[in-house]
């Protein structure tokens, strides 16, 4: 299994108080697959990444990462680990350039240290254009090189979710997490954001994303988790969740 | 000489380059200029611009801080603190009546980053603990230790000299070194120099250099990994955590440089004035060096620098020297009623500005920050977030993203 499986929740709980946002929740993400969590506003979606990505530790329950217990680790750890996200409300560092945010994304991975950047040494000059020629490459690849010395501010709302990608593969993930990439898009927008999943999963890396939109899911996901009130309703191929009463009950509703 | 043009050329647009071109050409020509306009008594203005120079270095260093990192420290007087006591005990009489029996006496080219490293001990010493508060709390703890820092050095007994400081503190010196006509001196080399406070130039030309040492290590931090990880925990401290950036260590990173600089500073000061007394490190210093770094620009090395350069000049020489420039003026203008006391009861004018003094540097502070509210010399970024208009392009904009 775990060979397959990539990522492991193994009966996560997070409690706020008495509330419990999500409840005895286990899945696999399958190495190099899409695998989809959904369900309706409040059922511990983004909670769950947050206890995946180490910025709530899980009250129980385990994460493991590659064959690695990560619950309980910071949030720079667990990056460096390998699995980058991103955030439903987009959080670039809106006064540096798009250049220098995919750029503190390469930070992980970047060894100049203190010494090196005080007296500019060879290997940190060596370092620097090196990993700014591959920030220019992910901003390509997400399609806004155009924009590179732009605040991230100043960037449309679509680039700027794009810019987020951009930066979270920086990191060299070989878990991307995305929480609600296609929030706020156009349909034609989320046709372009589909397709740059695919390119994603070209690369060898297994996207975890968090969606509102079924067509989206629908369209590319491998396997789909559903979540209600904090816990695990189904989960299955699209097709069998599409089919299972238990969420059609909780969330399509009439529509599916 | 191309390369030089080609820099020239490449740079006459960006106000910073400029700045730091007019500041190293302000350096040069001040001594000289200072001399010749006061026909030769100038060494009281070149020993003031040297202590000016202590401001500066340490508003490079706060800028860090509160600039780059985006920590609001209200307590870096105490790292100069720090800074000068380590110059003074390693260098002067003091520990012989201490347990120790006898002084310590090591060059001061060594003590220098002694202190320095000191400091960023003591940087990292407080900032372990703390860093993981955030804003208003971090400027409370700060605060405090600002406050802890001169006490306990009062109250350090032998060690520190009490109330009374250390004194005596040995000043530097150098193998050779030139006079000429820019100190009112024939051209000569002199042997086994030793600065004294006879030669203000001295200290003046060593005060440069360090500050010319600090923008360049600053500055190339400031371009690294390092720099804009600072940034980014300015910006999104969360996001920054979830890219990798190992925040705690960044921040203590930007509070122990921030520490180094002002110790750095400490013992150029110590050095200089030959005593430290835990009066010269209260709370009015740290919210002085803020003020500037505020004033100049904050997150902008060159603006932080010329910050610290105006609000010295208003602090040390325009306000002490305005009472007798007014009451001339208005003698001069054969205004008596005005200059002189009168029996109503008017001091004069001279007297009443004196008194009205803070009101003044008060009024003076205000306008400034009226008048340029991203501060004098403002890094890209304060100039966009002060003057940003809703200008948002479409929010939808497809065609340009794929």
């Amino acid at each position: 299994m775990s060979g397959q499986s990539i990522l492991s929740v193994r009966a996560v709980t997070k409690r706020f108080g008495g509330l419990t946002a999500v409840d005895q929740v286990s899945f696999d993400v399958e190495r190099g697959k899409i695998f989809a969590l959904i369900g309706p506003n409040g059922a511990g979606k983004t909670t769950l990444f947050n206890c995946v990505t180490g910025i709530y530790p899980p009250t129980e329950g385990g994460v493991i990462f590659e064959d690695r217990s990560i619950g309980g680790s910071k949030p720079h750890q667990v990056a460096n680990l390998g699995i980058a996200r991103t955030f439903q409300n987009i959080r670039l560092f809106d006064y540096m350039t798009a250049l220098d945010n995919v750029r503190v994304g390469e930070h992980v991975r970047m060894r100049a240290k203190v010494w090196d950047a005080l007296f500019k040494t060879a290997f940190e000059r060596h370092e620097e254009s090196e990993v700014q020629e591959q920030a220019m490459e992910l901003l390509r690849f997400v399609g806004i090189e155009r924009r590179a010395h732009e605040y991230a501010r100043n960037l449309a709302y679509g680039q700027q979710r794009r810019l987020e990608i951009a930066r979270a593969l920086a990191t060299r993930p070989s878990l991307l997490l995305l929480d609600e990439p296609a929030a706020g898009f156009t349909p034609q927008e989320k046709v372009s954001l589909m397709q740059l999943v695919g390119r994603i999963i070209d690369r060898g890396i297994t996207v975890f994303l968090i969606e509102h939109d079924m067509k989206v899911v629908m369209g590319i996901s491998q396997r789909i988790a559903v979540l209600d009130h904090g816990e695990k309703i189904a989960e299955g191929s699209p097709e069998d969740v599409r089919r299972n009463q238990r969420v059609i009950d909780a969330y399509l509703g009439k529509s599916a | 000489m191309s390369r030089l043009s080609q820099l020239v050329h490449e740079n006459r647009q960006n106000p910073n380059a400029i700045a730091y071109a007019a500041m190293l050409l302000f350096a040069i020509v001040f001594p000289p200029v200072a001399q010749f306009t006061t026909g030769g008594n100038g060494d009281f203005l070149v020993s003031l611009a040297a202590d000016g120079g202590v401001f500066v270095l340490m508003a490079i260093g706060l800028n860090v801080v509160v600039g780059f990192a985006g920590l609001l420290d209200l307590g870096y007087a105490a790292f100069f603190a720090i800074g000068a006591y380590t110059y003074g005990i390693l260098a002067s009489n003091q520990l012989i009546s201490s347990p120790l029996g006898h002084g310590v006496h090591i060059p001061f080219w060594i003590a220098l980053f002694v202190a320095m490293f000191v400091a960023a001990g003591a940087g990292a010493l407080l900032g372990f603990p703390t860093l993981r508060l955030r804003g208003d709390y971090l400027a409370i703890v700060t605060l405090g230790f600002g406050e802890i820092v001169p006490r306990f050095f009062r109250n350090l007994g032998t060690i520190s000299g009490g109330v009374n400081g250390i004194t005596a503190l040995d000043a530097p010196s150098l193998p050779g070194w030139l006079n000429g006509p820019w100190v009112g001196q024939a051209l000569a080399i002199t042997n086994d120099f030793k600065f004294t406070s006879g030669n203000p130039t001295a200290y003046y030309v060593l005060m440069v250099m360090l500050l010319i040492l600090s923008v360049i290590l600053v500055n190339n931090l400031y371009q690294s990994r390092l720099g804009r990880a600072w940034m980014a925990v300015r910006e999104d401290e969360v996001a920054a955590a979830a890219m990798g950036v190992n925040t705690t260590t960044i921040k203590l990173l930007a509070f122990g440089i921030g520490a180094a600089t002002s110790g750095f500073a400490g013992s150029f000061y110590g050095a200089k004035l030959s005593i430290v007394s835990p009066e010269n490190f209260g709370f009015i210093v740290s919210v002085t060096v803020l003020s500037m770094v505020v004033l100049g620009g904050m997150g902008n090395i060159p603006g932080a620098m010329l910050g610290a350069m105006v609000l010295y000049y208003i602090l040390f020489k325009f306000l002490p020297d305005a009472p007798a420039q007014a009451s001339s003026i208005f003698s001069s203008l054969g205004l008596d009623v005005i200059a002189k006391p009168q029996p109503n009861g008017w001091p004069g004018i001279g007297e009443e500005i004196a008194r009205a003094k803070f009101v003044i540097f008060g009024l003076i502070l205000v306008l400034i920050m009226l008048l340029r509210p991203q501060g004098l010399l403002p890094s890209r970024v304060r100039e966009q977030e002060l003057t940003h208009k809703a200008t948002e392009e479409a929010v939808f904009d497809l065609g340009a993203a794929s």
